[in-house]
């Protein structure tokens, strides 16, 4: 096998992902879980460029490292950390959903494996190289995809005036 | 075509390279000399009081919810500014009108934020 920069890049892009993945899951201290959930962000960006898909690696560092990562860090200033007591699990109904969806994850998994080894997968033609650029996206979604784009200026209104009622009581 | 990220892949290496020498190289060549005064927390110069870890006002959290949603609505933005030129005149209006709409439905819900006055501080 000839050796490839986008084959060494991949891998080490998603073991780096999985292992900061974990981290996150397993640190003690809320905020080096927020890091290591940047750091996973930003290996996922470079997993989106190597799919071809620029524009959305772009916001995934904009929005997703920017923004949500600043709502994670509003969350543990919201949250009283101090009193570790209140954070135990007490509902088995919360370990049984998440044993389900793991199972879920785990089908999803397997079955991605077995098309890959048997080659069920074909390799992404070169034309597909302009396809994630903002210029190609644009291109559609404000002619021929615009009453979806419109769709989604509904789903932010929605969102705003949800984050307003959720918080009225407090602006009275 | 991986070829072209090298510019920002030296980019990333210079920005992290560069915090990490700032970092290492006061704390090799500076130097040390601790006592109990200067490791306390800065506040001012008074004795600290309390803990960092109090919960803060839910109006912070708004003004970064809000924040975000506004953002994503600029993000729709950045794809039709970049194929704008390349469209045909017809093509030109219409997305133009299609995005107007898009930010007076926004506007709706700013005007909406501004009146319930989710944004005021005091």
């Amino acid at each position: 096998m000839e050796f490839k920069l986008e084959t060494f890049l991949f891998f080490f892009l998603a073991v780096s992902s999985i292992i900061s993945a974990i981290m996150m899951i397993t640190r003690k201290s809320p905020i080096s879980s927020a890091l290591f959930l940047i750091l996973n962000f930003f290996t996922v960006s470079g997993l989106y460029l190597l799919l071809k898909a620029q524009f959305i690696a772009v916001i995934q560092v904009l929005v997703y490292m920017g923004a949500i990562m600043v709502l994670f860090l509003f969350v543990i200033m919201l949250l009283n950390l101090q009193d570790k007591s209140k954070f135990k699990e007490k509902y088995s109904y919360k370990k049984i959903t998440s044993l389900l969806l793991s199972i879920l994850l785990f089908c999803i998994l397997s079955f991605t494996l077995y098309f890959g080894f048997t080659g069920k997968f074909k390799a992404m033609s070169d034309a597909a190289g302009d396809l994630g650029k903002a210029e190609t996206l644009g291109a559609e979604l404000f002619t021929a995809f615009s009453f979806p784009f419109e769709l989604a200026s509904f789903l932010l209104l929605a969102a705003i005036v949800g984050a307003v009622v959720l918080a009225k009581k407090k602006f009275n | 075509m991986i070829d072209s990220y090298i510019p920002i892949f030296i980019i990333f290496v210079f920005a992290v390279g560069f915090g990490i020498v700032m970092v290492k190289f006061s704390s090799l060549f500076g130097p040390s000399r601790p006592n109990k005064e200067k490791l306390s927390t800065y506040e001012s110069g008074i004795d600290p009081v309390g803990t960092a870890h109090e919960r803060f006002s839910i109006k912070f959290y708004m003004v970064a919810v809000l924040f975000i949603l506004f953002d994503i609505e600029v993000v729709f933005l950045y794809p039709w500014a970049a194929a704008f030129l390349n469209f045909e005149p017809v093509k030109m209006v219409y997305s133009f009108i299609s995005v107007i709409v898009f930010i007076i439905i926004l506007l709706v819900g700013y005007l909406y934020v501004i009146k319930k006055g989710a944004l005021k501080w005091d």
